[in-house]
């Protein structure tokens, strides 16, 4: 049998130290948790102790569930998971009102689960540079293990809720500060401090809640503060989840009746949140693509077989403006020297300053001493001289989006570096099989898309062009890996996957401005799907003037004709040419797109001629209608690219949709929004979407062919389709 | 089915819900005995034959619960057998308490007294709780909003500006200091006194009839913070996303005001009062209450002015006289375009933005000050309404005798 815990004896109190083999950090599922019961009750029936002392043999406390086990769970029916729910419980409520008391050493962070299990000991040491945090939140779930009532007991609902609702970790000053802690100590030490609690008899009989004529702290159910923090916290959470987020509204539920409500009772209400968020489909797709998609992206399980490893030691970057510079930042954080070339000095030297600059923010946020920040800006190389190149495993290209000066650059680039050496171009528009054309060694040329602002956006899009190596896939994958960036590989196209299919979105919001929806409600419906902004908004922050370059420049290349084919509406492009060459309103780094913009550059209104120019139709569609629009028409060009060869799995579509374009989180991405409607479903309603709309909607041979065979992208088939 | 009429109805004045208001003396159950006494008094009535008192109370907790309507009996020395029963329709509880004493008539009861009151100074609104407000398994799917940011949302939605929510105020203060320096409330109003006979209250304390567009003009709107700070404002959008934001127009000098207060109507039915010797003022036609969208949750009072007038086969051209409580100017603003009603046959002597509105016992007093207007004008006809929170709507057509 796998270790779960290891056992020791001081004093007369039994150590539990959490250590699974074969982990690197514990999770609570099924089988830990029989390990721990098992040992905890040794030691209770034991007479020789007089308390237990929990710990981890990490250097993590309990990071959370084990969510890979929720897979199997996920085969149950809601009585089978309720109960097993309460069967954590009732174990969780013995080890708490045992008389021989139990003490968590958190000895580091101590996530979901963990955290629960400590919160369910009578009597908390943490160490001081750990953290606690309930994250549940952020894979569609609630803190099942009694997180809802427990935290809200210690230190009332208006300061737990937004450890609850929003996942941030909790610091150790912080916790002791509010009460979620008893003491706090340097990480050696938090087993002597707990053993020391239960010898000098410090941990009390009873937890809080269990004590005679027990009060919530804080706000008292009912009173007038109380109402406050439901009421304006209903809405503040309604504001940001569109209601398309089950899981916060039923952790706040769960605080606002559980605690009306005795103990056991309220772990009982909590267990009936928890089954119904287990049950539903945002869980299952959130877990699906925020967890297992992206850690498989992380650990890049699709990184071609049989090559090894890079050791990056020096990576170059050639055009220091912002996004050069931005990847010159992650390159150094990474610990990896960065060359940062540019024609000029004095360009070389502002990219240089870009990066002091962010890391001065991180030192004053905090996130970083004055001293690692200095390493990493001593890391940067700012230079003029292709020489310097020398010795790097890879090179990404951020110039201008001129194949003329790409081109340059590429030969230059390969005159100063070897054969094994990586040419990565950061374009997010032109084909890579072109660009590669300029290179001697086109198989090691690979497209590395990073999206703006680069320190701050996780996904990396690496293009393959046609003659694209493994071995140049691989190590634009271990780069991605290196700088903490979440990768996806797609093969060459037009735009790529995620402009591509981004571009759909902002488009669809000018056909209906062409159509006379209402622009209020085009935006709002944008915002209702789960979007960050409203197609409107997000092309003015992107850049109206870039859009409208980029198609000017796809029909020059492509063809009207040809694009007529594949179902372009040419009507929304007339609305680009208006905004841009007519009223030449570029968007928000010019002060006015289709909003207007406050001196501070913040958007204040629609622009008032928008109404003028598109006028409204006096019967306007509803919310649903314009969702179902945006959404579908993002689902149907990723099948499009699926068919196509330019995305070849699910996942990288969905991880790609939501950590590259912000695609609705809530649906688990672009494919899994579609596979989850039901294919059937979703077919039907592109054919009626085609009617109405034209043959942008019309659905690919790929869907027909699932539908036909009732298949699905993920998970068994409907029933309906299985029974065909 | 017997008809049912007014033949009596009395109202206290309405001292400011405040600290410093002139009835927070004034516990709600001696309000409430004091209305009950004065309507036994001038009617010299023998309270045998009052088979029930309703009263009005939205938050029946505290020193407004455990049953205020029977607790006045009892402290007023009415009869025993008198019963009390308190009802909550939010704002338009008043209203509803008179329209189901009338119910009682009809259903063969002699007399019922319906009325209300409300000491905002002493439970406050909200008090009571509102789990459609807090229980996020309610509030969010719900898209619930506070009323004020509803009142803002009407306006925004059909274009009141604060200009036009202003002229309303300043005309409906204009209003309520001509009504009472012409007496007209001179026969509703009971001064509140204590048991030295010392007055507390003889007239209605919130008004200022000096207020004008200026005055107005200087205030901050009341609802804008609870609207952008804690998300109501995003949450009005959602429900009504033809909209790109919310403007707060209403503020204090445009919205009712908070006050102390109480009402009683005695309703009879024709052989009651005719054995009782008083002589019938008004008819109660028909009434009706509706549920109307809860997130703009204040334009309920035309929907259910329709369902009343259709249910008497009458037409908005019937009415003579229209009462709708002034929640919030833009209820009423909204209400006149919605039936087409001209701003001199509604509210003609002001109403809740100048002289305040004590929740429960509102629609009581504005169903009393219809019927001294319509004695006093020689019309015929008129309908009370109120807005209501949760989004309702109660509608009232009483017709002279």
């Amino acid at each position: 049998m796998t270790q779960i815990v290891t056992t020791e004896t001081r004093d007369r109190v039994g150590i539990i130290t959490w250590d699974i083999a074969g982990q690197s950090t514990n999770t609570l599922g099924e089988a830990s948790l029989r390990g721990f019961e098992k040992a905890w009750r040794g030691f209770m029936e034991d007479d020789a102790i007089d308390g237990v002392v929990v710990t981890s043999g990490k250097d993590s406390f309990i990071v959370g569930a084990d969510i890979g086990g929720l897979e199997s769970m996920q085969q149950l029916p809601a009585e089978a998971v309720f109960a097993q729910n309460q069967e954590l419980h009732a174990f969780f409520r013995e080890m708490e009102t045992a008389k021989k008391p139990t003490v968590a050493a958190v000895n580091g962070d101590a996530l979901g689960g963990g955290f629960e299990l400590a919160l369910a000991c009578r009597y908390r040491v943490l160490a001081e540079d750990a953290k606690l945090g309930l994250p549940e939140v952020m894979i569609g779930l609630l803190p099942g293990a009694g997180g809802t009532q427990r935290l809200p007991r210690l230190i009332g609902p208006r300061d737990a809720l937004p450890y609850l609702t929003t996942g941030k970790n909790l610091r150790a000053t912080k916790a002791l500060q509010l009460g979620v802690v008893h003491a706090v100590a340097p990480g050696p030490d938090v087993v002597d401090v707990a053993v020391e609690a239960i010898r000098a008899g410090k941990v009390p009989a009873k937890a809080p809640w269990d004590e005679k004529g027990f009060e919530v702290p804080g706000d008292k159910p009912g009173s007038r503060g109380w109402q406050e923090v439901f009421a304006a916290g209903g809405a503040m959470l309604r504001k940001e989840t569109k209601g398309n987020y089950p899981s916060p509204e039923r952790i706040m539920a769960s605080v606002y009746h559980g605690l009306q409500m005795p103990f056991d009772k309220a772990l009982s209400f909590e267990g009936r949140q928890f089954t119904s968020l287990f049950m539903g489909t945002v869980s299952r797709a959130m877990i699906r693509t925020l967890w297992f998609g992206r850690n498989a992206a992380n650990k890049l399980e699709k990184r071609p077989a049989g090559i090894p490893d890079t050791n990056f030691t020096k990576v170059a970057v050639i055009g220091a403006g912002v996004m050069g510079a931005g990847i010159a930042s992650c390159t150094a954080m990474a610990g990896c020297d960065c060359v940062l070339l540019d024609i000029s000095e004095e360009a070389a030297q502002r990219g240089h300053q870009h990066v002091k600059d962010y890391m001065a923010r991180q030192v004053s946020k905090r996130r970083m001493t004055q001293d690692e920040a200095d390493a990493v800006i001593a890391r940067v190389h700012p230079t003029t001289d292709y020489s310097a190149l020398k010795g790097t495993q890879l090179t990404i290209e951020a110039v201008f989006e001129d194949r003329g000066i790409k081109a340059k650059v590429t030969t230059a680039v390969e005159e100063n570096t070897d054969d094994t050496h990586v040419f990565g171009t950061n374009t997010s528009t032109l084909p890579i099989t072109g660009l590669a054309e300029a290179a001697s060694r086109p198989e090691e040329f690979v497209g590395i898309h990073f999206f703006s602002p680069v320190e701050k956006m996780p996904l990396v899009e690496i293009i393959r062009g046609q003659k694209t190596s493994d071995h140049a896939a691989a190590v634009a994958m271990d780069y991605v890996k290196l700088i903490k960036k979440t990768p996806i590989v797609v093969n060459d196209s037009r735009g790529f996957y995620t402009s591509r299919v981004f571009g759909t979105y902002t488009r669809e919001g000018f056909m209906m401005l062409t159509e006379g929806v209402s622009p209020a409600l085009i935006e709002n419906a944008g915002k209702a799907t789960g979007m960050p902004m409203g197609p409107l908004e997000l092309i003015d922050m992107v850049g109206i003037d870039t859009g409208h370059k980029i198609i000017h420049e796809t029909i020059k290349e492509v063809g009207r004709d040809e694009m007529a084919a594949r179902g372009e509406p040419f009507e929304a492009l007339a609305v680009l040419d208006w905004i841009v060459e007519e009223v030449e309103r570029p968007g928000q780094k010019a002060g006015k797109g289709f909003y207007e913009y406050d001196s501070s550059n913040n958007k204040t209104h629609i622009w008032p001629a928008v109404y003028e120019r598109f006028p409204m139709n006096s019967d306007q569609p509803t919310v649903e209608e314009l969702r179902r629009r945006f959404l579908h028409i993002q689902a149907l060009e990723t099948m499009r690219c699926m068919e196509e060869g330019v995305v070849t799995a699910a996942d990288d579509a969905d991880v790609g949709s939501i950590f590259g374009w912000g695609f609705a989180p809530w649906t688990g991405g672009v494919i899994s929004y579609a596979n989850d409607i039901g294919l059937a479903t979703f077919l039907a309603e592109c054919e009626e979407l085609e009617k109405a709309h034209g043959l942008r909607f019309k659905p690919p041979q790929i869907l027909r062919d699932m539908v036909a065979k009732g298949e699905a992208f993920y998970g068994a088939p409907a029933a309906s389709m299985a029974a065909e | 089915m017997n008809e049912a009429f007014i033949y009596d109805a009395v109202r206290t004045p309405r001292g400011k819900g405040k600290k410093d208001g002139s009835l927070v003396e004034v516990s709600p159950t001696e309000l409430s005995r004091q209305v009950l006494v004065a309507l036994r008094e001038r009617s010299d009535l023998d309270t045998s034959q009052v088979e029930d008192v309703v009263f009005g109370v939205v938050e029946p907790i505290g020193e407004q619960g455990g049953n205020v309507a029977r607790t006045a009996v009892i402290a007023a020395d009415y009869d025993q057998t008198v019963g009390g029963m308190q009802i909550n329709r939010f704002c338009a509880s008043g209203l509803e308490a008179c329209n189901t004493a009338a119910a009682k008539v009809m259903a063969g009861a002699d007399f019922a007294i319906g009325g209300g009151v409300e000491c905002m100074s002493r439970v406050a609104i909200g008090d009571g709780g509102m789990p459609l407000a807090s229980d996020p398994l309610l509030s969010l799917p719900s898209y619930f909003v506070p009323q004020g940011v509803a009142a803002d949302l009407v306006a925004t939605k059909y274009g009141y500006s604060r200009d036009d929510l202003d002229q309303y105020a300043v005309e409906s203060q204009k209003r309520a200091k001509a009504a009472w320096d012409d007496g007209r409330f001179a026969n509703a109003i009971i001064p509140v006194k204590d048991d030295n006979g010392l007055t507390y209250l003889d007239h209605d304390e919130l008004m200022r009839p000096e207020t004008d567009m200026q005055s107005l003009g200087g205030l901050a709107p009341s609802f804008g913070m609870m609207g952008e700070m804690a998300g109501f404002g995003a949450v009005a959008v959602q429900r009504y996303p033809e909209l790109e934001k919310i403007d707060y127009r209403h503020h204090a000098g445009n919205s009712s005001g908070i006050v102390d207060g109480a009402a009683a109507v005695l309703i009879g039915s024709q052989q009651a009062g005719e054995k009782a010797g008083i002589k019938p003022r008004a008819k109660f036609r028909t009434f009706a209450t509706i549920g109307s969208e809860p997130t703009i949750m204040l334009t309920g009072p035309a929907d259910s002015a329709r369902r009343a007038l259709d249910r008497a086969g009458m037409s908005a051209s019937d009415i003579d006289l229209w009462e709708l409580n002034e929640a919030f100017a833009s209820v009423v603003l909204r209400f006149m375009d919605e039936l087409d009603i001209d701003h001199s046959d509604i509210n003609v002597n002001g109403g809740a933005i100048a002289m305040g509105h004590p929740l429960g016992a509102t629609g009581a007093m504005i169903l009393g000050t219809v019927v001294d207007e319509l004695e006093r004008t020689n019309k015929e006809t008129a309908l009370v309404t109120l807005c209501i929170g949760a989004g309702m709507g109660v509608a009232t057509i009483v017709e002279r005798v």
